[in-house]
């Protein structure tokens, strides 16, 4: 064998983690088997349909960009990135009449530790991204867009390349497309290892070809973004979301989720479940029957805790969690957040504090340095909670880590900042007598960890 | 010195962008130096400064932002284990030991013969997977249990006519 078919034999086929059945009314991952992922698939699932009613080759009228919007604002989507911002508003910021070119980027820089969902969508059903954006360009009048892919998963990248190729080929991409008046570019472009690029003012200057040192906000990308023109950026599932919302409607979409949480979620059930992989359901489904989908707690053990949208998100011990729905609401009143949509189970035999310790490094790891609260706090926050894994702990370290997270939050121009200091008072507060307990026993109070 | 051949490489990807902003195309043009000779040295950086137009510094402050550029040559192979929390929780931190002792090198070290580099690195976005490391940049090898990592170190070894 060579080098290439060596590796091949480890290369992911999603069975796992895409084709399990397991869904509930999907709607991105609907008929999926790791082969149809191709332009003549995706067709024959319905694809491109959407982007034909828009354009008015079904034999139908047509819609306005204003009616696009419209539509996307009544189905309650709401970006799956991580801040959950209604994304038919989003849409509406973009000046109208711009003298000059917009552009449109996909966030496709999943890096958020417990996500694996965008990845998924790319590699098995990479048009249903482009027929969105295709539909998002038409919306607000851009030329020009983006695809910017975590540059860990360069296989996928690569894949998406391919998928451009056909939808040019076959004219759903360029000049004139279907022989309309409406022309967009699409481009696929890759980061290289910055978890930071995720943020979406670092990616565009990443994707300008610098250190993706995220910019102070205002000014809003919709004002001054990618070459400092109008640009609108969304997650790779939002873009997803928007043909299914075209073909069947804003509200019918919605009547799927939640109020004000519309749509299907595709959730990474990761950690400590029996089987790891994204779900694709409901918004609004119940945390229990999610866990149930992925098998439940490994090995039958007691649940734990869940972080439950991404690493960022603040913890909730298991009694909160199982009460929860799983929709940005009810996560929000729980005290945390939806997130990314990432579900990081543990299990009872898991110690807070190593937790705590690993999220922690990542956090120092990955800050840009551009903000002093951020690149010195992070560095401090790790060093505290490791000393406490450590049994070098002292008595006063748990007022400090509430104090040094206390200072970061809110003082730093990304999120980074607030992601690195939320799950720290999250663990204090729910999980405090273990840290507690490390530092005065110098010893984990769970009797067995990895 | 660059070779012609990666370089011609770059001309797909500056034509992703306006031709005013040739830098866009940096990211992908180091990929590809990284790809063909094995890591970005400070002379590359100046060639492809000079390419797109760029100061050489600018370059040189992608290189060392961005955690996948190598600044030094590695091993033939360089295995990059995830050992984020996600990770952590399935066997992400053993996967690392494993190759560590199968490899008789130190995280961060080459082997003797030049053939692996074993690294340890943050969220690749395949949590699902775990434990899952990256190959070479390109590469993502999921679920690698200790006898799937002796299987693929084993491959590797024998696809380079060492086994």
């Amino acid at each position: 064998m060579n080098v290439r078919q060596v590796l091949d034999q480890f290369r992911a086929q999603g069975l796992e983690t895409c084709f399990h059945g397991r869904h509930i009314e999907p709607q991105i991952y609907a008929g999926l088997d790791g082969r149809n992922w191709h332009l003549k698939d995706y067709e024959a699932r319905g694809g491109y349909q959407a982007l034909r009613k828009i354009l008015g080759k079904d034999g139908g009228p047509g819609m306005t960009p204003e009616e696009v919007i419209a539509e996307v604002k009544e189905s309650a989507l709401r970006g799956r990135g991580g801040a959950g911002f209604p994304t038919g508003l989003k849409w509406s910021f973009m000046p109208r009449q711009f003298p000059g070119q917009k552009y449109l980027v996909c966030n496709s820089d999943e890096g958020e530790p417990g996500t694996c969902k965008d990845r998924d969508i790319l590699s098995y059903n990479p048009h249903i991204v482009i027929e969105g954006m295709a539909i998002a360009a038409y919306a607000m009048g851009i030329g020009v867009g983006y695809n910017y892919i975590h540059g860990e998963i360069f296989q996928v990248y690569e894949r998406f390349e391919e998928a451009l190729e056909e939808a040019r080929a076959a004219g759903y991409l360029g000049d004139h497309i279907l022989g309309s008046g409406f022309s967009f570019q699409l481009h696929a472009h890759h980061g290289f290892g910055a978890y930071i690029c995720g943020e979406e003012t670092a990616l565009l200057e990443s994707l300008e070809g610098k250190k993706g040192q995220p910019r102070f906000k205002p000014p809003f990308p919709a004002s001054f973004g990618l070459y400092g023109k109008p640009t609108t950026i969304n997650n790779t599932e939002t873009f997803a979301a928007v043909p299914w919302i075209i073909r069947h409607g804003g509200k019918a979409y919605l009547e799927c989720g939640k109020p004000n949480n519309g749509g299907t979620k595709i959730f990474s059930l990761v950690g400590d479940v029996e089987r790891p992989g994204n779900y694709e359901v409901p918004m609004g489904t119940p945390f229990a029957k999610v866990l149930e989908l992925a098998g439940g707690v490994r090995g039958g053990r007691a649940l734990k805790a869940v972080i439950p949208g991404g690493s960022s998100a603040p913890v909730l011990p298991a009694e909160i969690m199982l009460g929860c729905t799983m929709d940005y609401d009810s996560i929000s009143k729980a005290g945390s957040m939806l997130g990314s949509g990432a579900v990081i189970v543990m299990d009872d035999t898991r110690c807070m504090v190593k937790s705590l310790q690993r999220l922690s490094y990542f956090y120092m790891h990955e800050s840009c340095g551009q903000c002093t609260p951020c690149r010195e706090g992070t560095g401090w926050l790790w060093r505290v909670v490791d000393r406490i894994e450590n049994g070098q702990g002292r008595p006063s370290d748990m007022d400090l880590l509430d104090n040094v997270a206390e200072n970061i939050m809110g003082r730093t121009i990304c999120a980074l900042g607030d992601a690195a200091a939320m799950p720290v008072r999250a663990m204090l507060k729910h999980f405090r007598a273990e840290f507690e307990y490390h530092i005065e026993h110098r010893s984990c109070m769970v009797p067995a960890y990895v | 010195m660059i070779p012609e051949a990666t370089k011609a490489r770059f001309v797909r990807e500056v034509a992703k962008y306006p031709a005013d902003q040739r830098q866009s195309a940096v990211m992908a043009c180091l990929a590809i130096v990284q790809q063909d000779l094995g890591h970005v040295s400070v002379e590359s950086e100046r060639e492809v400064a000079d390419y797109l137009g760029m100061p050489p510094m600018a370059v040189h402050e992608v290189t060392t932002f961005y955690n996948m550029y190598n600044q030094q040559p590695v091993g033939r192979f360089k295995l990059n284990v995830c050992t984020n929390l996600p990770c952590q929780l399935r066997g992400g931190a053993h996967a690392l030991e494993h190759l560590a002792r199968r490899l008789g090198v130190e995280v961060g070290g080459t082997t003797a013969d030049g053939l692996f580099t074993l690294q340890a690195c943050e969220c690749l976005g395949a949590c699902a997977d775990a434990p899952v490391m990256l190959v070479n940049d390109r590469s993502m090898c999921s679920f690698m249990s200790d006898e799937k990592l002796d299987q693929l170190v084993e491959g590797l070894r024998a696809a380079e006519g060492q086994a």
